[in-house]
This record gives structure tokens, C-alpha cells and sequence, in this order.
């Protein structure tokens, strides 16, 4: 056995706490290590030359590279060994930055334990065997979670690229969060009608099935091969029959939250969420409904021309296979009423989401795009009011760890220059505008413009600092807050006050992931596989990102995001088959039982029953279906079950050498 | 804690004697507990030098006698850490890990290992913070108990 040991520096990364010229050499002295070198950058060109030279002249058999953790270049290195001819399952990476020259400060302590660990891997490294790789077929149709923005790119690129793709979407209707956006930064384009073609679009396209009001119950599989359980809900209405014509919305005597309006409205027990919803078809929420809650009414049944609403119908569930799946589940705003009791816990009616705001600017919301005060909404015989003096308050649940959100939400500060410019043309130049905020956060394109043009053009008042208190007074919410400029307390009496309320991860994040077997962020947020350089996969092969799943993002963000998903989904179905990972669990038939327990524990259902020649049976694993997790390994009573790359020896050994020295 | 920190640095002061510094053992499943880690690692979070990380795909691949290995083979203190509950990648390795890992932590005092010299938990791979403290915490806790004498269980 001829092993090679490299040491990189790191520049100073690894060199500032260890002293990796003198490991190299140190490690000259183990058993069977015939070569060792230090590099300054090991994953450079000029490194990975070097260690395919020192393969070749000096015949190695095993190499072990002393750098950075394996989640961030174990597969180059693999490539670089495999492409100097050796078998690329005969190489091992020593951690010696991330869990070593990084979290120590001391250079004696930190190079002793350096060479610790390089010494585990020449330990496990002499243990290894050559391993190869399996090939699978790989579906090729996408799943993608979530109809918003950036659901519909990812699927709208895929689909023109001749994937067949499958939008899964929980609401009634795609369109997501921008759906309910009236224009957007910083251009004050109209949202939906930028929208909702794209949305058309998908609807219409023939490589793209939507899903509307269904949601993900199970996901079995791996890359190439998911088996996805969907679950479409009862919406009471035959989509296949219905037209969508509102006549029953028309006529549904119950009324209902109007959850698409932020609670600004009602709407009927029986309802189309906005008029461009796609698919545009009805159901009934059960729990506001006459004939579910009271046994009478039927009105809708009665009315409809197409005899599509029925009462009996069940959820109904699908089985579907997919190659890929692209999660797009978007976001859901900051609960601020839950959290902020001194801005009045929802209690003041004049106190509103940026949302809410969001909905009353547009036309087709409850108030038909006037802005006025909710409190002076709905009073018989009587105009609402206009607010002459507007409030908006920024990072309300994002910067605040009294809240547990120390996250910006990264879209608030723009929303709410976009909103107090489009309250001076609603309401008039005339109309007073104050904007608390902590810091002005506008780093996209035409964005800084966009908040000069509020302040300059539109004279509105930028006020830096937090507001301490809300609270009704004489028919006005009095903000009490801090001008931290001028360092002096203010109070406004206003007539609106507009919470930039921030981005949380969408209610069921969390769950979903837990299906999807994805990690996730304390805050529900979805972690991709590397900040840097992975930003849309996730660790979990054949599941990507796409939109504020991931992070609060703005629109063009999202869509970006979102095209870079499907390239990145592009390029993996490109292939027919696809390469397994050798690093799986095998069987020694002759010392098997024959007890099944494997079978029992597995999550892949790997391991089946194998009949031998003499009539036994005993157990065998699929090597294309095992993902490598061993837990067979580990419950198997004999010990018959081996796990490549991870073999009870290798690890006995590695954790022997450490406790050596 | 501050107290049992300076109790294990003494030397010949810890309950059980001797001057070379506790050696720790962490397995450590490669999707969550490995990576939070690294998180650590690269948000620059300093941890006490004890501890030696091995890594397996999942916590459900670890057979509770590769811990009473590396006692046998003269480790102070074992970590085991994975996905929390809910969260492991291969869906329920971490499930299996817990019941082994549970029995395996009543069962080491009767082998003459004291409690504090295992723990089994849950860092994500999100948890850079989480593991640093994990870490500190254990180590704190074997040095205070300072290094196991002799070789054998």
C-alpha cells in the first residue's frame, strides 16, 4: 500500500493555526505514507496537478487530503484522483479548517490536533476499497410546490425546455403572494398585470399540469425516482364542470373572511378568491357554510348552470413519479399582531398590515383602490374617510429580536417607499407622510432612486427611528416615537398607520420539509446546499429551491432564483441515467439469518428477499434503490451488513487512532 | 460551570486524577450534525481542542457498541449527534439512533462509565451556534471528571 498525504494551507485559513509544512512532514513517518506534500491552495489547478503528478510518479494507492470540510470539496478531489487513473473511493479528507484551524486559536494545539486528524485518515484511508458507481434511469417530469411567482418561472422554464411539469399548488388558485400586490418596485408596474399572463401562460401550457387546492401528503424515493402521494382537496365544486362565472358567489347568502384581502373584507362561504384566479373555479369553505354547518340553504347547488357544485365530494388522492422536485412554498407575513401588543395587537382599526395596504391600493380590492381609514369602513349613510396624515413604520418583525426575527425581510423598505408614493397620487399631494425607520435598505437596481424620488418628489418625511407606542386617541392612533437625528421624542396624531409587516417561511414549511427530508432554518426558511455556490439545491439530491422558501426575496429575485432552478434541473435530467453512489449497504448471504429485520427498518425498502440456489431465503440489497444511511447496518443482529465507505472497521480504526496518541 | 472548568484544569485535582488533557469522541451524521459543525467552523465559533469527530452517513448507522469501542479504547467522553427528530434525512434514521442510544445511556454507568461521560443530541445543520455550546458544554463536563483511568470498560 502506497499512501499520499496532502497538507493545504489555506492561504493563511489553515496556516494562520496550524503549521502545515511541518504536518506534511510529520506525516512522512506513518505506516505505508510514501509521499506527503503541503500546497497553499490545494483545490487550485496548480494543486489538484500536483496530486494527480504524486498519483502517477509515485504509483499511490491511497491518497488522503488534509483541507477543508468534504462537504465543500470531497467531489473535487474525488474527480481529481479518478481522472489520474485511481479508483476515486481510495481518498479521504481530513477537516482540518472548518473543525480545526478555525475554532482554535492556539498554533501548538491547533497543529497537534491537525495532525490527529490526518492521522484518522490515513487510518481509514488503508482500510478503503476501490468502489464503483451504478447507473439509474431517471424520470424526467418535475414536480414543482407552490404557484407563485416563482413556482410558475421554474415551471414555465421547464416546460418550454419540453419537461413535462406538475405545479402543486394548496390555494384554490395560483398566483401566490404577488397576486395580491398592487404594483411593484421600484417601476410602480401593476402587479397582476404582469402577473397574471404568466399565470395564463402555465395554465395553457401543454407541458404543465396544475394542481390547484392539493396539497404534498408523501414523498418516497431519491433523485431520478420520487414517488409523490398528492392529496387534492374537496373544493365541493366539480372543477371539470364548473366555469367559474361567480354566480354563486353572487348569490351564497353566507359570508365569510376574505383571507385573499387580509381580513379588510368578507366574502361568501362559497368563493373565487380574485377575479384572474387561475384555474378560476369555486369551492366552499365547509366551515362557513350553511348546508355543512346548518343542514339548509343549498343555494349554490340551485343556481349553478353547469351543475357543478357537489356536496359529497371527497378529497381525492394521486400517485405520481418525478425526477425532480422543486419546492417554490413562498412566504407568509409576519404575524405582527401576536407579537407588537404596544402597536395595539391588531386592536386599532386604523392601525394595518403593509398587506392589507397593499390590498386597499388596488382596484379590484375591498375598497376598489381608495385609500381610507378601516375604521370609518361600512357605517350606513356615510363616505368613508380619507387619512390626511399617514404613518408607515418599517421592520415590524424583521431586525427585532425581542421578536425572535433578527433577519431583514429585505423587501419592506422598498413596499413602503412604493406606498406612500402611491398614497400621495390616491389621496393627493397634499397628504402628510411620515416613514420611521432603522436603516434605508435599497441595494437593487434603481432602488436608492426609487427612495430619493419618495423623499424628494413626493416630499415624503423620513423619520429615523423606532415608534414606541400606538394608541387611539380623539379619533386619531397616536405615534409616539424617536427622532434619533434630531434626538428628540415625536408624536404624530395620524389618521393610517401602515406596519411594514416582514416575511416569515409559509405556515407548513416546516412539515413539508420533514417530507421532502430537506433542512431547514430556525426560522422555517429552507437551507440550500451552499450559500455561495449551491444557493438553489438543497442537500438532498434532486429537491431545489426557487423564491422566499428559501430567504425573504423580492420579485426579481425570486424569478431569478427561480430560472436558475430549472437550469439547475435542466442539467440534471439532461441525463438518461444517472450515477448511483457506491457508498451503500451490501449483504455477507452466508452469515445472513434470514430475520428481516433490514426489510423492517429500511426507508427505501432496499433490502428484498433473495432465493438462493439451495431454496434459502436471505436478504439482498438493491444497490440502485439504497441511499447509504446504514441503518441496516447498525440493526442487523449478526453484524452481516456492511455499509462502503463506512464500514465498522474503517470507523473502529479511525477512532482508534485517535484515541492513541 | 466556570467552577468545573477551573476544577478540570488543576492538574491532579479532577475526581479520578491524572494530567493529560480528556480526549473526546463525537460521531456525528453527515447531513445535519457534521454540517453544523462546519457551520461553526466557518463562522469562526472557538471550541475547546478535545473533541475528534467521526463521521457516518446517520446516526441510525451507529452501533451503540462503536461508542463502547471508543471507551474501550481510552476515550473520556462520546458524543453522538444527529438530526433532531422529525428532520433526518433518510427520514427516521435518527429514530432508531434515539432508542439505541437511550438504553445505551442508562446502560454505561453499569459498565463503569459515569453518566456524564456520554451524551447523545440533536444539532442541525443550521446550528453552528447550537453545536459550539453542545461541544463546550460536554467537554466541560468530561473535564470535570477528568481522564478515565485505564483502558479496560
Amino acid at each position: 500500500m502506497r499512501i499520499g498525504v496532502f497538507v493545504c494551507h489555506c492561504g493563511t485559513n489553515i496556516a494562520g493555526t496550524v503549521d502545515s509544512k511541518g504536518i506534511a512532514a510529520r506525516a512522512a513517518e506513518l505506516k505505508d505514507v510514501v509521499h506527503t506534500e503541503d500546497l497553499i491552495y490545494t483545490c487550485s489547478e496548480p494543486g489538484q496537478a500536483a496530486i494527480e503528478k504524486a498519483i502517477r510518479e509515485k504509483d499511490l494507492t491511497r491518497v488522503v487530503v488534509a483541507a477543508c470540510s468534504p462537504h465543500m470539496h470531497e467531489v473535487t478531489f474525488r474527480r481529481c484522483v479518478d481522472r489520474a487513473g485511481l479508483n476515486p473511493y481510495l481518498y479521504e479528507m481530513a477537516n482540518i479548517r472548518e473543525h480545526c484551524s478555525w475554532i482554535h486559536d492556539d498554533y501548538e494545539q491547533g497543529t497537534e490536533k491537525a495532525y490527529e486528524i490526518i492521522k484518522m485518515a490515513v487510518a481509514k484511508v488503508r482500510q478503503l476499497e476501490p468502489l464503483y458507481s451504478n447507473e439509474v434511469d431517471v424520470n424526467k417530469d418535475v414536480l414543482v410546490i407552490g404557484g407563485g411567482v416563482a413556482g410558475i418561472q421554474t415551471a414555465l422554464d421547464l416546460a418550454d425546455a419540453g419537461l413535462k411539469v406538475t405545479i402543486v399548488e394548496r390555494e384554490t388558485t395560483i398566483g401566490g403572494t404577488m397576486a395580491r400586490l398592487d404594483k411593484t418596485f421600484p417601476t410602480i408596474d401593476c402587479s397582476a398585470c404582469i402577473l397574471t399572463p404568466r399565470m395564463v401562460d402555465a395554465a395553457q401550457h401543454e407541458n404543465i399540469e396544475i394542481l390547484a387546492y392539493s396539497e404534498i401528503d408523501r414523498v418516497q424515493g431519491y433523485v431520478g425516482n420520487f414517488t409523490v402521494d398528492i392529496r387534492k382537496k374537496a373544493a365541493m365544486v366539480d372543477w371539470t364542470k364548473c366555469i367559474g362565472c361567480e354566480i354563486c358567489v353572487q348569490k351564497c347568502p353566507a359570508k365569510a373572511p376574505d383571507v385573499f384581502n387580509v381580513g379588510l373584507a368578507e366574502t361568501k362561504a362559497i368563493y373565487i378568491p380574485f377575479p384572474q384566479a387561475v384555474p378560476k373555479r369555486a369551492a366552499i369553505q365547509v366551515e362557513h357554510c350553511r348546508w355543512f354547518t346548518q343542514g339548509k340553504c343549498r343555494v349554490c347547488e340551485r343556481v349553478c348552470p353547469a351543475d357543478a357544485v357537489d356536496y359529497e365530494q371527497k378529497d381525492e388522492y394521486l400517485q405520481r413519479q418525478y425526477g425532480a422536485i422543486v419546492t417554490a412554498t413562498g412566504l407568509d407575513v409576519f404575524p405582527w399582531e401576536e407579537y407588537y401588543h404596544e402597536y395595539g395587537s391588531g386592536h386599532i382599526p386604523d392601525v394595518i398590515s403593509g398587506l392589507q395596504y397593499e390590498r386597499m391600493l388596488n382596484a379590484s380590492g375591498p375598497t376598489n383602490g381608495h385609500v381610507v381609514r378601516p375604521s370609518t369602513m361600512g357605517i350606513k349613510g356615510k363616505e368613508p374617510e380619507e387619512p390626511k396624515t399617514v404613518v408607515f413604520i418599517q421592520c415590524v418583525g424583521s431586525r427585532d429580536e425581542s421578536v425572535g426575527r433578527p433577519y431583514c425581510s429585505s423587501v419592506c423598505c422598498m413596499y413602503t417607499a412604493k406606498q406612500s408614493i402611491l398614497t400621495k397620487s390616491h389621496v393627493g399631494m397634499d397628504t402628510e407622510i411620515y416613514v420611521f425607520y432603522i436603516d434605508i435598505r435599497a441595494t437593487g437596481k434603481g432602488y436608492e432612486e426609487f427612495v430619493k424620488r419618495a423623499q424628494t418628489e413626493f416630499g415624503v418625511k423620513y423619520v429615523r427611528g423606532r415608534v414606541s407606542k400606538l394608541y387611539e386617541d380623539n379619533g386619531k392612533v397616536m405615534v409616539r416615537g424617536m427622532d434619533t437625528l434630531l434626538g428628540k421624542q415625536v408624536e404624530i396624531a395620524a389618521d393610517l398607520v401602515v406596519l411594514a409587516s416582514g416575511i416569515t417561511a409559509a405556515d407548513g414549511s416546516v412539515q413539508l420539509a420533514q417530507k421532502l427530508n430537506i433542512s431547514y432554518d430556525e426560522f422555517g426558511f429552507y437551507k440550500e446546499s451552499h450559500p455561495k455556490l449551491r444557493p438553489v439545491e438543497t442537500n438532498t439530491a434532486g429537491i431545489f429551491l426557487a423564491g422566499a422558501c428559501q430567504s425573504p426575496k423580492d420579485i426579481p429575485t425570486a424569478v431569478a432564483q427561480a430560472s436558475g432552478t430549472a437550469a439547475k434541473v435542466l442539467g440534471l435530467l439532461a441525463k438518461d441515467k444517472l450515477k448511483t453512489s457506491p457508498q451503500i449497504a451490501i449483504v455477507d448471504q452466508n452469515r445472513c439469518v434470514s430475520c428481516w429485520k433490514c426489510i423492517e427498518v429500511c426507508p427505501f425498502s432496499a433490502p428484498e428477499k433473495q432465493e438462493l440456489r439451495d431454496g434459502t431465503e436471505k436478504s439482498h440489497i438493491i444497490e440502485t434503490v439504497c441511499q447509504g444511511c446504514g441503518i441496516c447496518v447498525a440493526t442487523c443482529p449478526v453484524n452481516c451488513i456492511e455499509l462502503k465507505g463506512f464500514t465498522t472497521d474503517q470507523l473502529i480504526d479511525q477512532l482508534e487512532e485517535a484515541l492513541l496518541s | 460551570m466556570a467552577q468545573a472548568t477551573a476544577t478540570a484544569e488543576a492538574p491532579g485535582a479532577a475526581s479520578t486524577g491524572g494530567t493529560r488533557e480528556v480526549k473526546v469522541i463525537g460521531i456525528v451524521c453527515n447531513w445535519c450534525s457534521y454540517a453544523g459543525a462546519d457551520g461553526a467552523g466557518t463562522a469562526r465559533l472557538k471550541q475547546p481542542v478535545n473533541m475528534r469527530l467521526v463521521r457516518v452517513p446517520c446516526t441510525g448507522r451507529i452501533d451503540p457498541l462503536l461508542a463502547i469501542k471508543a471507551f474501550e479504547k481510552g476515550a473520556d467522553g462520546v458524543l453522538i449527534s444527529g438530526c433532531h427528530p422529525g428532520d433526518c434525512h433518510y427520514s427516521e434514521g435518527n429514530y432508531y439512533a434515539r432508542r439505541k442510544f437511550e438504553l445505551l445511556d442508562r446502560m454505561l454507568p453499569h459498565l463503569g462509565v459515569e453518566a456524564d461521560r456520554f451524551h447523545y443530541t440533536w444539532v442541525s445543520a443550521s446550528e453552528g451556534a447550537r453545536w459550539q455550546s453542545v461541544v463546550t458544554d460536554f467537554v466541560t463536563k468530561v473535564k470535570a471528571l477528568g481522564p478515565r483511568q485505564g483502558r479496560a470498560l
